[in-house]
């Protein structure tokens, strides 16, 4: 595993050398400036996700958001920030000061952490894991770990009960979200993110739609953006988790939120819409940064699109969706999948006849929805006229 | 001293003040936490090894699942989360002399091992360690067996869960 290996690393650790250093010290000394460059560009943009955060809103809402502050509003996070910075700090009375006060941080962690594997473009990434897609969920476990930390230290019942909620969804969603990131690894044939963009000769949204479809579901679930936002439910918990929290460290959970939301924009484009592909990038590798951010913007706007469309799913519907749905969906369609790519690797019709197959898939499954639902309601039918029928005699 | 030895002494300090302060601290989740930061750095060392496959999984395990099921049980089981009873228990002394026996035994056998002091050999440069333990998992010659009965045992393990925590129909009423 090399880290932080790419021209632009290799010209600096040139450099360290020349002035001196070890070849291995200017490595090392590399590889955290490099990783400070990629957090603080991260963390910058991030500023700039709140501001288009706040745009999408305002169009979904008939505004025109924030517009006062500079052109196009686009100095308003500032304000926030320095609103946001100057607060007072708060502490809940009987909470835990410093649970308290690490759940923020490790909140933005389990987000930068992400940053770490995903491919910017052909030779700029920070390292190509062999378990890339495994990375992804282990600090997803870091974010769990955040919001229960967060919720127990507060030393409030609303806190509390909604980190249970968060945790129970991220935990169930966990599956569906694995699975579906199984497809593209068989598609692919390896587990690096890299080597799955690499792959991607054909997007693999046309190879797995279905898998994309399960993905973006689980990875809202995961991320707890509406529909699936049960754990800061307005009407019932106030503000969930992070209920306690004022200042800063309000906002770091605000804007770990948002950079989630972007950072699986990333992965979506990673895995299924060829991440850096695009013309013109053979010959230019750093062209592939540009398409990587379009389309993780693209996937960054659907995100906020949902959010403003839907409204808030019952926890137990949610819950009800993944174990009865979703799980048994993914598991039969990552079979179903894996046997139509072995099938048919290698001929002719490869890419007409996943995607003919993942469009069979569907149909499938909606029609024996439709029959359960049809099921179901002549039996709450059947009932309802017993009831009425005795009403009368 | 190289960055990676480093690191490692590093690692093994964190894991020692956490393993220690796990069954020192009096706060229940604070043990819990302290059992975290543990797991992870055993996660670190395993990604030193280069065994990336294991670093993950015992993050996604330990600290994804395992911990998290630790804390929600102090959580729901417990009202008070401080722990007011003695901390040693008269055969304190005991389990002393037989953790130092144990650990003096260790040095004693490690000592006289040549392979401590040998430098691990470098791996292929094109060496996938995760398609190696695939690989190893399904052939027969290395771990297929108790591969397939590690499987079946946890799907037992999972009906039982269902079947304890299934309600018969008519039964509630």
């Amino acid at each position: 595993m090399d880290f932080w290996r790419n021209p632009v690393t290799d010209w600096v650790s040139g450099l360290l050398v020349s002035w001196g250093l070890s070849p291995e010290a200017a490595h090392v000394l590399t590889a955290f400036l490099a990783v400070l460059v990629l957090i603080s560009v991260v963390m910058v943009l991030d500023i700039f996700l709140v501001w288009m955060e706040r745009k999408i809103v305002a169009r979904f809402q008939d505004r025109l958001g924030p517009n006062r502050l500079g052109p196009f509003g686009l100095i308003q996070p500032i304000a926030d920030i320095i609103k946001l910075i100057v607060k007072e700090n708060i502490y809940p009375r009987g909470a835990d000061k410093v649970v308290y006060d690490l759940a923020p941080v490790l909140m933005m962690m389990s987000v930068l952490l992400l940053w770490a594997v995903l491919p910017l473009s052909p030779i700029l990434f920070g390292v190509d894991l062999n378990v890339g897609v495994l990375y992804i969920v282990g600090v997803g476990a870091l974010g769990t770990l955040a919001i229960i930390m967060a919720g127990w230290s507060s030393n409030n019942k609303y806190a509390l009960l909604g980190a249970f909620r968060q945790v129970a969804v991220m935990i169930s969603y966990e599956i569906p979200m694995v699975v579906s990131l199984m497809i593209p690894t068989i598609l692919a044939g390896t587990m690096g993110i890299n080597g799955i963009v690499q792959a991607q000769s054909t997007w693999f949204i046309v190879l797995a739609p279905l898998a994309c479809l399960v993905f973006l579901i689980s990875a809202l679930a995961e991320m707890g953006r509406a529909p699936f936002d049960l754990t800061e439910a307005e009407s019932e918990l106030i503000a969930g988790h992070h209920i306690e929290y004022s200042g800063m460290k309000f906002g770091l959970f605000y804007a770990a939120e948002l950079l989630h939301a972007f950072t699986f924009g990333g992965f979506i484009a990673a895995f299924f819409f060829g991440g850096w592909r695009g013309p013109w990038v053979d010959q230019y590798p750093m062209l592939g940064l540009l398409w990587f951010l379009v389309k993780t913007l693209i996937g960054y706007w659907v995100f906020g699109w949902i959010r403003y469309t839907l409204p808030r799913i019952r926890i137990d519907k949610m819950l009800d969706l993944n174990w009865k749905f979703l799980v048994p969906f993914s598991f039969a369609l990552l079979m179903f999948l894996a046997f139509m790519h072995s099938l048919l690797r290698g001929t002719e019709v490869y890419v007409l006849g996943m995607f003919l197959s993942n469009v069979v898939f569907g149909w499938v499954t909606v029609e024996i929805l439709r029959r359960q639902a049809r099921q179901e309601r002549s039996r709450v039918e059947g009932a309802r006229a017993a009831v009425n029928a005795g009403q009368k005699t | 001293m190289t960055a990676e030895q480093i690191l490692f002494l590093v690692t093994a300090a964190v894991m020692l003040v956490a393993a220690v302060s796990v069954v020192t601290t009096r706060n229940l989740i604070h043990a819990a936490l302290w059992l975290i930061v543990t797991l992870f750095g055993a996660a670190v060392l395993f990604a030193m090894l280069r065994a990336g496959f294991m670093a993950v999984i015992q993050v996604v395990v330990y600290i994804g699942a395992i911990a998290i099921l630790f804390i929600f049980a102090v959580m729901l089981t417990r009202r008070e989360l401080r722990d007011r009873g003695p901390q040693l228990n008269p055969g304190w002394w005991l389990a002393a002399i037989l953790a130092l026996l144990m650990f003096s035994g260790l040095v004693l056998v490690l000592g006289g091992w040549q392979g401590l002091w040998a430098a691990a050999p470098a791996y292929p440069s094109e060496f996938d360690s995760v398609q190696a333990l695939g690989q190893a998992l399904v052939s027969p010659e290395a771990f297929v067996l108790p591969f397939e009965v590690a499987s079946v045992l946890l799907l037992a393990a999972l009906i039982g869960a269902v079947y304890i925590a299934f309600q018969r129909k008519g039964k509630e009423e």
